[in-house]
């Protein structure tokens, strides 16, 4: 579909935020409070912000819970009896004011959910989703989406992006037959598309590094004392992980009660010494040195070559998360220069 | 009175509580039927997840009880585990654990009667307190997960 | 920090140590651990009031400790820690040189870790003005205002284990918060199973906790954690005087005991 452009007034936007709800829509978006962003369900108009860079937590949430009920069991005498989840059952939602990274965000985990074994729960959630995107007009020195292929004003998995522009009006771009449909159920919101761009109103994010090189040089890295050296501070959290819009591991347990239960899956992360342990009690990836390059080569390496996909959206959460400051960008550019 | 009973699981010693309890019984002396024995070789042994885990599955109320101080079976047993409590009381204090719902007490096994008076009086005070909601709504806000 | 740079430099020439843990800029104004190992490389090391992470995690990793002995930049709740981790049997002495500071940031001398443990049976344990306001905050809540205010602040909890990482006194490999048989904690990072954990987390670091703060700092989420394990040392030293880390042969709180331990709350 080719992208539609329109005109969204400042106080059209907040009718439109409140028409979603009123038709019953849950809504996901993001309200500053105590000096930090996070997404939040159904929150007034007055508390969403528009001038946040970055919250700490990710959207991965919505489509890969924290912690997702695989199935039901039941044991008896006669065996077992295996309750499936309905997933009919997902409520439709509406991604409002994510950043062209993170609606990006969403296609990275496609690349491993929709891959070889097409993942019910992921699909069943991702089908559900709209997202209103927002280009990002402010930076700061953890971003780095350019240098992975992304832009402040990337379209790339939003169904409608929006811009603030120096009126302080928004230009809408109506992307996907999603973004449409929103868009004419509310038509007498949006005007005709002004005569200023985009691109003037985006946050300036200079590319640091071409992802190309890293993934050839980290080909024939993997011995590279550049793991140790850059890792021996690295304390094995799982902080980066959970906050990536692109990991998505996870660990399969069951939780039980007497005779019932329920199958979880569990966010994990590879930074976890618990993650590769085998029953014997041997580690293949005995040190964190080990695991740290797991991370970055699954990412730069492994993704692009299985899953024609980067691991990374170039958000910056993790370099902001990590306690022990092992910023990722930092890494990224000298494994360019390996 | 309201009709609720409260349910009370009682961790004890092998050595002493089980044993007084054991007494209680045979002296047919009648106690209140809430509470739910559960045998330990020792206080030292009852890790403090227990009493959490008796509140997880719905407990209203935990007696804790063992030998009186140098009674003790393994001789220090009981000495250890009256220091975990004390720690682990303020814990629960700090966190909005309600105390008042764990009765810690020594009761040896020639003290049936006493027994008898432990269990009867925390039963009160617990059809007083009422069902634990506080922990049985945190337990069950985690259980169904959002679709 | 001349003379911490003046100080490693001897210590890595003289061969006396082979790496030091110190403390360098990092990225975006913030600092993190540097470990060098070659004396020309001191000038990388930094001192500042924004040096506040325990480095004392790093004595007990795999990867550090294979390095040799180690010199470690140690600020008193960092050297408190190495007195609990030799008093564990984590570190031993002879591998550990500490490069003491000061509260007014000065650099101590220390020959041996004897003259580190006279200092510190002196020293003051300082809280944040912050810390100690939150902490009075909620001693004087009800039982149901605190159990609202940390299951809610609790709830947000993924469990990506920033806080159990960053303690120098998490040092199990095998967590109980990861066995499943039994199963002690709810798996679920959700209002319970994180309630129970971080319980769970306090418990085992009651008597043993430095008051570093350290946890509260890593959590990517702003949680709180280390009020839980700061009023646990507060509660270990009113109830049986003890300050954690002020001896290497410090008794465990919860493995001793004192036949005259207050029971008045046994019936």
């Amino acid at each position: 579909m080719e992208i539609e452009k329109k005109l969204i007034k400042k106080a059209s936007l907040e009718k439109l935020f409140e028409k979603l709800q009123a038709k019953g829509n849950k809504i996901f978006a993001p309200v500053s409070k105590d000096g930090k962003t996070e997404f939040q369900y159904n929150p007034s108009y007055a508390e969403v912000t528009y001038d946040h860079i970055q919250t700490t937590q990710s959207l991965k949430n919505t489509v890969f819970p924290k912690i997702e009920n695989l199935i039901r069991f039941k044991t008896d005498r006669s065996g077992v009896e295996v309750t499936e989840v309905d997933l009919t059952q997902v409520q439709s939602l509406v991604l409002w004011g994510v950043h062209p990274c993170d609606a990006a965000g969403f296609n990275a985990l496609k690349s491993i959910f929709m891959w070889d074994y097409k993942d019910e729960y992921f699909n069943s959630r991702l089908q559900k989703i709209a997202v209103i995107g927002l280009s990002c007009h402010k930076s700061d020195d953890n971003c780095f989406c350019t240098s992975v292929g992304l832009n402040p004003g990337g379209t790339q998995g939003c169904d409608i992006l929006l811009t603030k522009l120096s009126s302080g009006d928004f230009l809408a771009e109506i992307i996907t037959e999603k973004g449409k449909a929103i868009v004419t159920e509310a038509s007498e919101l949006f005007e005709t598309a002004p005569s200023e761009t985009k691109e003037g109103n985006l946050a300036q994010v200079n590319q640091q590094f071409s992802h190309e090189k890293v993934t050839k040089n980290l080909a024939g890295a993997f011995e590279h004392p550049f793991w140790v050296e850059n890792s021996l501070r690295c304390i094995g959290c799982g902080a980066c992980a959970f906050v990536c819009p692109a990991c998505a591991c996870f660990d399969i347990q069951d939780e039980t009660k007497g005779k019932n239960g329920k199958r979880l899956r569990c966010w994990d992360s590879c930074g976890f010494g618990l993650f590769t342990i085998h029953t014997s009690g041997h580690n293949p990836r005995e040190v964190q040195s080990q695991r740290w390059r797991q991370r970055i080569l699954h990412k730069f390496s492994y993704m692009p070559e299985r899953n024609e996909s980067l691991g990374c959206i170039g958000c910056g959460r993790c370099s902001r998360a990590c306690p022990v400051d092992m910023n990722i960008l930092e890494q990224l550019v000298s494994l360019e220069k390996l | 009175m309201s009709e609720f009973e409260p349910k009370i699981v009682a961790f004890v010693c092998n050595w002493c509580t089980y044993a007084g309890a054991d007494l209680t019984g045979t002296s047919r002396i009648k106690y209140a039927a809430n509470v739910k024995i559960i045998r330990f070789p020792c206080t030292g042994r009852i890790d403090f997840m227990l009493l959490m885990k008796a509140f997880q599955n719905g407990a209203d109320g935990i007696i804790v009880s063992g030998c009186h101080p140098n009674d003790c079976h393994y001789s220090s047993g009981n000495f250890h585990a009256k220091r975990r409590w004390m720690v682990f009381r303020e814990l629960l204090d700090y966190m909005g654990v309600d105390i008042e719902r764990i009765t810690f007490s020594w009761v040896s096994a020639a003290e049936g009667a006493r027994w008898a008076e432990i269990v009867n009086t925390t039963t009160d005070k617990l059809r007083k307190l009422g069902p634990y909601t506080n922990y049985q709504n945190l337990v069950k806000s985690g259980i169904e997960e959002e679709l | 920090m001349e003379s911490i740079r003046k100080k490693a430099k001897e210590l890595l020439d003289s061969k006396q140590v082979q790496v030091i843990i110190g403390y360098e800029n990092g990225t975006s104004n913030k600092v993190r651990a540097a470990f060098i190992t070659d004396p020309t490389q001191v000038d990388r090391l930094i001192y500042d009031e924004r040096c506040t992470q325990n480095l004392a995690v790093y004595l007990v990793k795999h990867e550090v400790k294979h390095l040799g002995k180690m010199g470690i930049v140690a600020t008193i709740p960092v050297m408190r820690t190495i007195n609990m981790l030799i008093s564990e049997e984590q570190v031993k002495p002879e591998n550990v040189v500490v490069l003491g500071i000061g509260e007014d940031g000065k650099l101590l001398d220390f020959p041996d870790l004897t003259v580190m443990e006279s200092f510190l049976q002196k020293a003051k344990i300082e809280i944040t003005a912050k810390d100690k306001e939150a902490m009075e905050k909620l001693k004087k809540m009800t039982t149901q205002e605190k159990f609202d205010y940390w299951s809610n602040a609790l709830e947000t909890c993924f469990k990506c284990y920033a806080c159990r990482s960053s303690c120098p006194l998490c040092y199990c490999t095998r967590c109980a918060v990861e066995c499943n048989q039994p199963q002690w904690i709810p798996v679920q990072a959700n209002k319970n199973g994180n309630y129970e954990w971080h319980m769970l987390r306090a418990m085992h670091l009651a008597g043993r906790c430095v008051s570093c703060g350290d946890c509260g700092r890593a959590c990517p989420l702003d949680i709180p954690v280390h009020l839980l394990t700061m009023h646990m040392a507060e509660e270990s030293k009113r109830l049986f005087g003890v300050d954690s880390g002020f001896s290497m042969k410090m008794e465990s709180v919860l493995s001793n005991y004192k036949l005259d331990d207050k029971d008045n709350f046994i019936q």
